[in-house]
């Protein structure tokens, strides 16, 4: 049976990580390369980098770590931020990047999925939605949250699969930071609607919420960010209590 | 020396990476037969589709080199594949050094397809699986995979088990990825290079 995968996402910003990050005995914490060993070594099923850049110059410093991270990395890794185009998504892949995700771009151009998909493998693209519930519908929106856009979320996730997206993150803008847990029902439809692996982004507080999300929300991974980070939930003792719910997990 | 076989095929600089984090010495990347013969260990990587690939091979005329080598080999994914009998992806005649053929996964409610993502291996043997414990996980991308077979060597399930990994002779193959298996792949290139296969 296919583990549940637990996924730590880095924010990385002219090569360093930017958000906070609280490793037991580790003093420099800004080097990414360093923080996805560590992570790996934790027991992190895949590691995902966030490419929040503002500058050209800074992106280009970006693709140069990519393949340090491929040299020092054992485990997949994916790269996201900043990719509209196929170039930008074959520069990712010659740096040695398992997957990119995209998100903004695509839903000003869908057809980049599936350029990117025929040309390299739909095991390659990642389809990142931020969406929020508008009327009692779920918009994507793009530009981390800041724009709307008309995609409404179950259509455009069966899109982006038929178009050849291999994978789907799905955040909830309104959930993101809250702490009070997933979607779960919004979760379980994109499971129950497609037939690619769905990732659960933004919510968690504690592990029952990522319990929950695997379980009833039928997620195939959960990625977080700050609880992570923090050090409030260390990914040996989450991996640990999830197996006491039965969920498989690699250990 | 450790030869890769360079046949256009993405996926070789994750393999390199993999061996540069194991210490191997001496790894070449080459299409040339005579410099692939003569190395103590060759590797055969592989990504996308089996019959574009198996035509790749077969137009640089690597088959018949791979198939007369006497060292230890190491089929990878794609790579493994094109060493079974026959691949559905694209109903291409393979190698033949494997007996099984390779089928894509049959569809069914709630299968994942592709299978992705760290899945279990069971029922080890080889010298190439020393160290691993039974119900050890590594990483599988793939949508077709070969049927189980004298050849097999481990069995993982995804609706039904397949071959995870197969050997005849001095020839070996993982459908998994071993350069992507964290510690567990790591002891895996470490044993196709250092144990007596």
């Amino acid at each position: 049976m296919v583990a549940k995968r637990i996924i730590p996402c880095l924010d990385v910003k002219g090569g360093r990580t930017v958000k906070g990050i609280n490793f037991v005995g580790l003093r420099d914490v800004g080097d990414p390369i360093e923080l996805g060993r560590r992570y790996s070594d934790e027991g992190a099923d895949e590691l995902v980098f966030l490419d929040i850049s503002a500058t050209q110059e800074e992106r280009g410093t970006f693709a140069s770590l990519v393949s340090r991270i491929a040299e020092n990395i054992s485990i997949p890794f994916t790269v996201g931020g900043g990719i509209s185009s196929i170039d930008d998504a074959a520069r990712l892949l010659d740096a040695g990047a398992d997957k990119v995700s995209v998100n903004s771009a695509a839903i000003r151009n869908p057809e980049l999925i599936d350029s990117i998909a025929s040309r390299y493998g739909s095991q390659f693209i990642v389809i990142a939605i931020d969406a929020r519930q508008v009327d009692g519908r779920w918009l994507a929106t793009t530009h981390g949250g800041t724009r709307p856009s008309d995609k409404e979320l179950f259509s455009w996730a069966k899109e982006a699969q038929d178009r050849g997206a291999g994978e789907l993150l799905f955040t909830s803008m309104d959930h993101d930071g809250t702490r009070a847990g997933y979607p779960l029902e919004t979760y379980a439809r994109l499971a129950d609607e497609l037939s690619i692996p769905v990732i659960a982004s933004g919510g968690a507080g504690n592990i029952a919420h990522i319990a929950e999300v695997l379980t009833t929300g039928r997620a195939d991974a959960a990625l977080a960010a700050s609880i992570f980070h923090s050090g409030e939930i260390p990914i040996p003792e989450l991996k640990k209590e999830l197996l006491k719910c039965k969920i498989p997990v690699r250990i | 020396m450790i030869a890769i076989v360079d046949y256009s095929t993405g996926n070789i600089r994750s393999v390199i990476n993999a061996l540069g984090r194991i210490g191997a010495k001496d790894v070449v990347l080459t299409s040339d037969p005579a410099l692939i013969a003569s190395a103590e260990r060759v590797i055969l990587p592989g990504v996308g589709d089996a019959s574009e690939s198996m035509a790749a091979l077969k137009a640089s005329g690597l088959d018949e080199c791979v198939k007369a080598l006497k060292q230890p080999v190491l089929g990878i994914c794609v790579g493994m594949q094109l060493m079974c009998r026959h691949s559905e992806e694209g109903d291409v005649d393979c190698m033949g050094i494997f007996d099984c053929d390779v089928r894509r996964f049959v569809p069914q409610p709630g299968l994942k397809i592709p299978h992705m993502g760290w899945n279990s291996i069971a029922d080890l043997r080889t010298p190439l699986f020393d160290g691993i414990p039974e119900g050890a996980f590594v990483y599988y991308v793939h949508s077709y995979r070969p049927d189980l077979c004298a050849d097999t060597i481990c069995r993982t399930d995804h609706g039904g088990e397949f071959s995870g990994a197969l050997s005849h002779g001095n020839f070996y193959g993982t459908q998994f990825h071993p350069e992507k298996s964290g510690s567990i792949g790591e002891i895996i290139l470490r044993n196709f290079i250092e144990k007596a296969l």
